[in-house]
């Protein structure tokens, strides 16, 4: 039997700079789900924190588009042959900066290359770098963090100020100086780069959440109990202290995508003959007077992308916050 | 508040030490700054040398980072490597990136404070959830899309501003440019806003002030706002690093010669000096203007007293 979940982890801190935080900035609290006898379901059973957020997630209308949409990219990012026969390395240039045509709804590029192919296609590097960039900044920023919060002392202020550092350092910056040197043509370096400074956000987070989680009296009670930190710490802390982490972590997901297609703007990012987004939007800047068709294709695909994590993300947010229902 | 400045200055050292040897690092793994001098072609051995011990750069790393400080110390930014002093540059640079960032606060508390207002007055309606839509669409495009769009709509077909900012950027150039840097900062301002009225609104003191018979304008503005603002004034503050620091973007959408663009000539130029001694600098303003935001506070909540 679950113990009904009492989460009570503030977001706290002042998020700096980066559109990473929306949670953060708006400073909102994720607060007490109700628990005991009005919390049962009506099978009796008390419901926590997560079904109740579910029950509310499934209602809500914001929800099913973002996922829906999602649920979409992610396909084909998996297997873009689906929607797009073409090959987006394939070009003509006898067809370059030509509109749309009958087979060719999005018309060519500069390279000649067909922009509907390519719009596709690009949407793998963007969700790789998206997916896996969160999942190591979510992991390594509530380790860190988590561990800093619940052990406290000398580690915890390190932490504190090695956070404060990373903050002080523009991210667009850090990226331009950082990835510069890379020739590398993967994913792997953007990705590296946005953990390395991406983790101390989740981790400011992560901390804070532990912090609350570890003060209520269950976590008292298990340690009367006799139980070893290990298991405080991952049966009854982090059931608690993680939904500032996922909500902070999925709305960070939709601004590393656009992160990456900066970067990728800048020259520093993924490079050609990827096909990302970024590049393809780099590429078509100089041209956007004769032929805006080549930037306004994938730019729409990157804003669609970004506002469907980003929705989700708030979904999410006020799911797992009942404070905010009115 | 005297004891709270000076340890809150204390406590900058270390993270400035950090943050600009993070940098210095960083830069040092940039690659070998001579082989930029030399341009195209390979350094001739003896001239990589000579050079390097020139500009102090045959030392170990944590040596040229202890010199470099001492020198920062003593207003010396160094030399650009093609014989420009850093300082000269700075001076150039930073009257533009501040006025873009001027215009780009401006718009933030305007237009961002505005529009939250009115939301949190009007929470569920319609303009709530419009203006609300509207900031996630403005989160979810990347600036260098929104700024390419408004130069192409406003600059190109339009005509009403020059595509490119002239070098000398007064702010009237710098007004479009400004809300490209601003729009995303902007859109959070406004939901930020939003919350906080929302949240307080329904608080004890607001309603003491209605039941006290206050005109409707006094109690929004003398009490509402006032108490509201604060966590929208720690967003703003830390935003000013951010904002320029985040330039680089616009700057080079728009063809403004500010600290984005000398910082990308240093990057591309693998130009050591410039990128070290501006980011030190932008360093410095972001834990400044953190600490001017802790300041503020006292003033703005009178709760807070620092001892």
């Amino acid at each position: 039997m679950p113990e009904p979940f009492e989460s009570e982890g503030a977001i706290s801190g002042a998020g700096m700079g980066g559109a990473m935080d929306l949670a953060v900035a708006e400073g909102q609290t994720l607060e007490t789900a109700p628990g005991g006898p009005d919390g049962t379901g009506p099978a009796g059973r008390p419901r926590s924190l997560w079904s109740d957020a579910w029950r509310d997630l499934r209602r809500n209308p914001v929800f099913i588009i973002s996922a829906l949409v999602i649920l979409f990219l992610v396909v084909i990012s998996l297997w873009p042959s689906l929607i797009a026969s073409g090959n987006p390395l394939k070009c003509d240039l006898a067809k370059a900066q030509e509109g749309s045509q009958p087979g060719h709804p999005f018309g060519y590029d500069g390279q000649g290359c067909d922009v509907y192919t390519r719009t596709v296609y690009g949407a793998r590097k963007s969700v790789t770098v998206g997916v896996c960039a969160t999942l190591g900044v979510a992991l390594l920023g509530s380790v860190l963090g988590g561990l800093a919060g619940f052990f406290g002392g000398f580690w915890d202020s390190l932490l504190s100020r090695i956070t404060d550092i990373f903050f002080a350092i523009p991210v667009v910056l850090g990226g331009l100086v950082l990835l510069s040197v890379v020739t590398s043509n993967t994913v792997w370096p953007v990705i590296g780069f946005m953990v390395l400074l991406g983790w101390p956000q989740i981790s400011r987070i992560a901390r804070g959440s532990v912090i609350t989680a570890k003060q209520n009296d269950y976590v008292q009670a298990a340690r009367a109990l006799g139980a070893s930190n290990s298991r405080i710490l991952l049966r009854h802390i982090a059931p608690n202290a993680i939904a500032p982490v996922i909500v902070v972590a999925t709305i960070a997901l939709g601004t590393y995508i656009a992160l990456e297609a900066t970067l990728s703007y800048l020259g520093v990012g993924l490079k050609p003959p990827t096909v990302s987004w970024g590049i393809d939007i780099s590429a078509a800047s100089p041209y956007i007077r004769n032929a805006p068709h080549m930037l306004l294709w994938p730019a729409g695909a990157l804003a669609v992308t970004v506002l469907a994590f980003i929705m989700l993300g708030d979904a999410v947010r006020d799911a797992l916050d009942p404070k905010l229902r009115s | 508040m005297g004891r709270y400045v000076v340890r809150r200055l204390l406590q900058m050292i270390p993270v400035f030490i950090g943050a600009t040897l993070l940098i210095f690092l960083m830069v040092n793994v940039m690659g070998d700054p001579i082989a930029g001098l030399c341009g195209e072609r390979q350094c001739d051995p003896a001239t990589a040398a000579q050079l390097k011990k020139e500009f102090g750069l045959d030392k170990p790393v944590w040596q040229q980072y202890l010199t470099y400080m001492g020198n920062v110390f003593t207003g010396d930014f160094g030399t650009a490597f093609n014989g420009q002093k850093v300082t000269e540059l700075m001076s150039t640079a930073f009257p533009v990136t501040i006025r873009l960032t001027i215009v780009a606060i401006i718009f933030e508390i305007v237009i961002g404070i505005t529009l939250g207002v009115i939301t949190g007055l009007k929470r569920g309606r319609p303009v709530d959830t419009s203006v609300l839509l509207l900031t996630l669409v403005v989160i979810s495009v990347p600036t260098f899309v929104t700024g390419l769009l408004l130069q192409l709509l406003l600059g190109v077909e339009w005509g009403w501003i020059k595509p490119s900012v002239s070098p000398d950027a007064n702010f009237g150039e710098l007004i479009v440019p400004g809300l490209v840097l601003a729009s995303v900062s902007l859109a959070y301002v406004t939901r930020l806003t939003r919350t906080s009225i929302a949240e307080n609104r329904r608080s004890d003191y607001v309603r003491t002030a209605i039941a006290k018979g206050l005109p409707r304008r006094r109690v929004i503005v003398r009490h509402l706002l006032r108490n509201s603002l604060i966590p929208v004034i720690t967003f703003i503050g830390t935003d000013i690093g951010a904002l320029m620091g985040g330039a680089i973007v616009t700057e080079r959408i728009f063809n403004i010669h500010g600290v984005g663009f000398q910082l990308y000539q240093g990057i591309l130029r693998q130009n050591t000096q410039t990128v070290v001694g501006f980011v030190t600098v932008l360093v410095l303003v972001f834990l400044v203007a953190n600490l001017l935001v802790d300041l503020l506070y006292a003033v703005l909540d009178p709760r807070i007293r620092y001892a």
